[in-house]
């Protein structure tokens, strides 16, 4: 389990189906905000398949990470839920 | 759809007809005993496509992202389904009158 | 007459036009509901009753049951910290029954301002405040706020300095979010319930903020 405060990348990864790590996030990096706690895998209950519980995270995108110069005010901040398998260290 | 961009957004509302309240509340009962879980009527309503976000209506979508999920639980089938519609439809014009 | 999509001649009580319903040709979608209902019953999975009473459960939920929450949370320090620890219990404490709604309340400060969106669909903390608004559940709604919430809340009539940092919350996943708004100034001598008439369901999602007390 990542704790609180570390840096987590989303994985940058595109299978077709029903996932919930939406595609403005994925190879985003950003700060574990919270631990959500353990909750059933969307992606095999999404098809009515026994779901493995997986680690729910909050994580926290600025939106200077999010759209580059882009971004309307560079310290604004965007919170996700993403699961576990969908994190890798950064 | 996070992140795209997109032209002002529509302030109106309006008031939920009597079908829409329905489809609601088939949604969430069915949800409840098992039938289905959020998770398959999120996926139904993906698998539509973009064209389905543009050309209906939000319970529209739901009605049929709902008879997917019993489709594919065998609450029914698709001849059960396919003759009552036509069964509604020749009860009369208006939702009204098509009900039983 | 068959109903006109554009006569708006003819608002409900909430001053919205009236969408096409047991008067208007009977339409596909229509049709699969009546289908789709009949046969769940038939096979034993609903009762009639069923569908009905959650139709007034879902009535029966508004803005107003979150506006309570609010209120109190301004009026008594440990709620509040319990709303913050665990928005949905403290919530059932207050009486209201939000199922299995797991809750979360992010709180205004003088420099945080929350907004919350749903990208992916469009939840919302519907068993706490009813059925969301139309705007909503908008794909330009979807899409921008994320991107552009300054803009977006310009939409809304909000202007924030730039000093104050947007929180955008996306309910991607298991939870679904409340603003806990900041109280007004000018406040500190009204009763709860006087409180709670102040707080819109816009001030909820974020795209608002509480009404100032001269204005109720």
């Amino acid at each position: 389990m990542t704790p609180k405060g570390n840096r987590v990348r989303v994985k940058a990864m595109y299978p077709p189906g029903h996932v919930r790590a939406p595609f403005y996030l994925r190879g985003k990096t950003g700060e574990v905000e919270r631990i959500l706690g353990r909750f059933r895998s969307p992606e095999q209950l999404a098809y009515g398949l026994p779901a493995p519980e997986k680690t729910l995270y909050r994580v926290r995108f600025t939106m200077a990470e999010l759209w580059g110069d882009a971004a309307e005010n560079p310290a604004d901040t965007v919170d996700a839920e993403i699961y576990d398998h969908w994190l890798e260290e950064a | 759809m996070g992140g795209r961009s997109a032209g002002p957004i529509a302030m109106e509302g309006h008031d939920f007809a009597l079908w829409e309240k329905r489809v609601d509340a088939l949604m969430v009962l069915c949800g409840a005993k098992g039938l289905f879980t959020v998770d398959g009527l999120r996926r139904a309503l993906e698998d539509m496509g973009e064209d389905a976000f543009e050309t209906l209506s939000y319970y529209d979508r739901w009605i049929a992202a709902t008879n997917q999920n019993l489709i594919e639980a065998g609450v029914y089938t698709l001849e059960e389904l396919g003759q009552r519609m036509e069964e509604v439809a020749r009860r009369g014009p208006t939702y009204g009158e098509a009900q039983e | 007459m068959p109903h006109d999509h554009h006569d708006h001649d003819h608002l409900s009580p909430s001053g919205h036009p009236y969408r096409q319903d047991n008067d208007a040709p009977l339409t596909y979608f229509q049709r699969m509901e009546i289908a789709v209902r009949e046969l769940l019953i038939e096979k034993g999975h609903l009762t009639p009753a069923e569908i009905a009473t959650q139709i007034d459960t879902m009535d029966a939920r508004s803005p107003a049951n979150g506006a309570a929450v609010v209120a109190r949370a301004w009026t008594d320090p440990a709620f509040k910290a319990r709303l913050m620890e665990n928005a949905g219990d403290a919530t059932r404490e207050m009486g209201f029954d939000i199922g299995p709604l797991h809750l979360v309340a992010v709180e205004n400060t003088a420099d945080i301002h929350n907004m919350i969106v749903c990208t992916l669909c469009s939840c919302y903390p519907r068993n706490l405040l009813g059925l969301p608004p139309d705007w909503y559940k908008t794909r330009a709604y979807r899409s921008r706020a994320v991107r552009e919430p300054r803009a977006v809340l310009r939409e809304f009539g909000l202007e924030l300095p730039e000093t104050t940092r947007i929180r955008v919350h996306d309910s991607t996943a298991d939870m679904r979010y409340i603003v806990l708004p900041a109280r007004p100034p000018g406040t500190e001598d009204i009763t709860e319930a006087a409180l709670a008439k102040l707080v819109t369901r816009d001030s909820m999602i974020g795209t608002g903020l509480p009404l100032a007390p001269e204005n109720t």
